[in-house]
């Protein structure tokens, strides 16, 4: 099957960026599809929670951390998770250089780094869920008073864990992929083929549930 | 009218059909079983059939419907014991068809025809069909992902099919599903199970239409043969291009706001619902804070977008089919081009022209009409580059020309009413009336089913060896011309007065018993027309086994790679090399030459294109 890519001369700079493997351009494609997806479920938040008076404050909301009792320590908690999944981020771009490289055995040991910072990340989101769970929240149920003490609607609850969730639904999708890399790593598969062109697709996916945390951890924890 | 009548002696630049050469490679390289073949088949070819034979079923059962609630609208007062012996006492109750029935019947005729036939059924027909072989590949980017992509629509398809047998029947708040109508259960009986089959069959054809459109993104990108540039790719790739990237773009914002429904109906939330009372269960519901306009605008998000879906592989159709047929270069390949990006760019920003009446800033509103009536420009580009096209030119009327025709004469016609529409203050008075019906009908719905019958006439020797029947083509063109006038045109005189749609019953409603008559002959038109259908389909399947067999490699003497396949391509499409490209596809007439192939190389003498 031809593979091979047609340029035309439009470029005359070295390596064309537009000379890229199918199925990488497919990856970009799709994340593009799938930043809509987050984009509409965000502007549904946003266009929502400005229609509303009054919102819980998040300071108030995500203020506990595993077996810290009842203290008081706003954003402790989510901020491990967010730098959690950025150094799974950081472990990824190595393992993608190592990929470059051709050391197979680097690629296997950042790819297992990544796979436990994102194991690390779905853990913490599980604790904290259970920990809203059992304070009264859930989709429907709105324990938390907005921060002017008036009572709340549920929304803030049912996008929190529509949105965190179809989002930690990506990291755990991402977690799946990325242990049949390793698999496939460990086999040699990208070995035999001469090129870790896989690694660098599962680590643009890995990336992009990254960025798109970033904004997810704007949206619900800081503003 | 014979299809060889016009052919000349000329076919030298034609490569040679190789016929038992291509066997052999093709035993060599694939030992297909029946299941391979025809049914987990990754040819694109196959799968292109796939889509189009699935698409008809759905055509065939959209369409029934259609006639089942024009007979009502028709004939308000006849009984049809003969039709509640056929489909049982939930549809019609005492000869009549029930209300629930009805709006069963158009919601589901809505989602049927605009989702399973005019974007699987067409875009993923054509672009299966003609992508590989026109930019010249051997298959897909991705062969498995796109045979996914129709198991994906095929599972849609038959949970939206089960739908229409649950007991409390298929949904029917119409397709736009605007909650809360489609956010409660007890709103309606077909806010119920029914609702739920038709939101996961929804999400399914979103995961269907994202795998196809990938992979038509990346096959033209970076399949295309030698020399295949961006700007010697035929119309018909351009326009399925920007329908592909329009899909991928649009539909995971209905998928959003499909989620966001889904969690409505199930879950408890509140994202589209608030301060509301039921009646038919009497009690007020504790949802609060949510607003049902975002789902408009989720919906309508993808909403507008999904009419260009519909509409540009129809105008890519057309486009090479005109200019075959007028021995003649497109006009304006170019402008053709740019005007294809300024819809794709522009539809994605007049979305809610939908909403004008929502309650929605009259301010913004006065934005969405500016937009909209931008796309006006854009769509007359192309609609003079058609007609140019055409004028002087040395026509051949093959059904599948006069079908494109057809195609721009719809265009016109339903294109100058979305003038009209496109009016916030027009729209107070003609939104929600039959003239709205009348407007997509006639530019989305008729004239992309002219560009899809286009493509089927031209294409099919293509897919099946074999020719359609010319004289069963004209009939079916003329008959299907005039009748989609005779039911939609007057369609806008009752709307213009005020005839509002999705009224089940008007023989009740003084001010419109005028229109009882005209209701009547549009009824009885519908029903010719979708006879005529049939008699379509019989030549469909008809020749597909016994049809006139194609005897030349180019029986239309077209310019494109498609034309350079053996007659009956393998999978794999060209026997040896693929052919490269030296020119654009439009080369008719040119230098006294009746037509040159893409892949003829440039003389010495000739000045390239």
């Amino acid at each position: 099957m031809n593979t091979t890519v047609t340029t035309t001369g439009m470029w005359k700079g070295g390596r064309s960026p537009f000379n890229v493997e199918y199925g990488k351009l497919m990856m970009w494609y799709f994340l593009m599809s799938d930043a809509f997806t987050f984009g509409a479920f965000l502007i549904a938040y946003g266009t929502t929670r400005f229609a509303t008076n009054g919102w819980p404050d998040p300071n108030t909301v995500f203020r506990t951390y595993p077996f810290g009792g009842e203290t008081h320590a706003p954003l402790v908690f989510v901020s491990i998770m967010t730098f959690i999944l950025i150094i799974s981020s950081v472990t990824m771009v190595l393992a993608v250089h190592e990929g470059h490289a051709m050391n197979k055995k680097g690629v296997a040991k950042y790819m297992v780094l990544t796979i436990l910072g994102g194991l690390a990340f779905l853990g913490c989101q599980a604790w904290e869920w259970t920990h809203l769970y059992h304070e009264g929240a859930w989709w429907g149920r709105n324990p938390f008073p907005n921060a002017d003490g008036t009572i709340s609607t549920t929304n803030f609850t049912n996008f929190f864990f529509t949105i965190t969730g179809f989002h930690g639904f990506h990291v755990f999708s991402g977690v799946i992929i990325n242990c049949i890399m390793l698999i496939m790593v460990l086999r040699g598969v990208f070995e035999r083929r001469g090129h870790y062109l896989m690694i660098e697709k599962a680590g643009l996916y890995w990336h992009f549930v990254d960025l798109v945390w970033v904004f997810v951890f704007t949206c619900f924890y800081l503003i | 009218m014979s299809n060889e009548a016009s052919m000349h002696a000329d076919t030298s630049v034609n490569v040679p059909v190789e016929v038992h050469h291509h066997e052999e490679h093709a035993h060599h390289h694939h030992h297909e079983s029946f299941i391979t073949k025809y049914v987990f088949s990754q040819d694109h070819k196959m799968i292109a059939k796939q889509f189009l034979i699935t698409g008809m079923i759905w055509a065939v059962i959209g369409g029934l419907m259609s006639v089942l609630f024009r007979l009502q609208l028709g004939y308000p007062e006849e009984k049809f014991m003969w039709l509640q012996d056929l489909m049982g006492k939930w549809w019609f109750e005492d000869g009549h068809l029930t209300a629930q029935a009805y709006y069963a019947l158009v919601t589901t005729h809505g989602t049927v025809l605009i989702f399973f036939v005019l974007t699987a059924g067409l875009s993923g027909t054509f672009a299966n069909l003609l992508i590989p072989l026109q930019v010249g590949a051997r298959d897909m980017a991705s062969p498995l992902l796109n045979m996914l992509s129709y198991w994906f629509f095929f599972l849609a398809s038959v949970i939206m099919f089960s739908s229409i047998f649950v007991s409390t029947g298929p949904f029917s708040g119409g397709w736009t599903a605007y909650p809360p109508l489609s956010a409660l259960h007890d709103a309606s009986p077909g806010s119920q199970h029914g609702m739920d089959l038709w939101l996961i069959a929804m999400a399914v054809f979103v995961v269907s239409s994202l795998l196809g459109g990938l992979n038509y993104i990346v096959t033209i990108l970076n399949m295309r043969t030698k020399g295949m540039s961006m700007t010697r790719l035929p119309l018909t790739i351009w326009g399925l291009f920007f329908t592909a990237i329009l899909g991928v773009l649009s539909f995971p914002v209905l998928l959003s706001g499909f989620i966001l429904l889904i969690f409505d109906r199930n879950f408890g939330t509140s994202f589209y619902l608030s301060d509301i009372f039921v009646a038919t269960t009497n009690t007020a519901l504790p949802n609060e804070g949510g607003n049902a306009i975002l789902f408009q605008h989720l919906f309508w998000f993808l909403g507008h977008p999904e009419v260009y879906i519909i509409a540009l592989p129809a105008m890519g159709i057309v486009s090479e089919i005109i200019s075959t047929n007028s021995r003649k270069p497109i006009f304006g390949y170019m402008a053709m081009v740019a005007s294809f990006f300024a819809i794709a760019t522009l539809s994605f920003l007049v979305w809610a022209h939908h909403m004008f009446v929502t309650g929605m800033n009259p301010f913004l509103g006065s934005i969405f009409v500016l937009l909209t009536l931008l796309i006006a420009v854009p769509s007359a580009i192309k609609v003079f580059n058609w007609l140019t096209t055409l004028w002087r030119g040395s026509i051949r009327f093959t059904p599948a020309m006069l079908f494109a025709i057809g195609f721009v004469s719809m265009f016109i016609s339903g294109g100058l009413t979305g003038i009209w529409l496109g009016n916030s203050a027009l729209d107070i008075h003609l939104h929600d009336t039959y003239f709205v019906i009348a407007h997509f009908h006639l530019v989305m719905g008729v004239a992309s089913m002219f560009g899809m019958f286009a493509g089927i006439y031209h294409w099919f020797p293509k897919m099946y060896g074999r020719y359609l029947n010319n004289t069963l083509g004209y009939i079916h063109f003329w008959i299907t011309m005039i009748g989609a006038y005779l039911i939609f045109w007057p369609m806008h005189y009752e709307g213009l007065a005020g005839m509002p749609r999705r009224y089940f019953d008007y023989s009740t409603w003084v001010s419109f018993n005028q229109f009882e008559g005209l209701n009547r002959v549009i009824s009885i038109v519908a029903i010719i027309v979708f006879a005529v259908q049939i008699l379509f389909l019989f030549n469909f399947f008809y020749s597909i086994f016994k049809g006139r067999k194609v005897t030349t490699q180019n029986p239309w003497e077209s310019n494109t790679l498609e034309w350079t396949t053996p007659i009956h391509p393998g999978h794999g499409n060209w026997v040896g090399e693929i052919p490269e490209v030296h020119r654009w596809p439009y080369d008719y007439g040119k230098d006294g030459r009746n037509f040159i192939p893409q892949n003829v190389p440039v003389g010495e003498n000739e000045a390239s294109h």
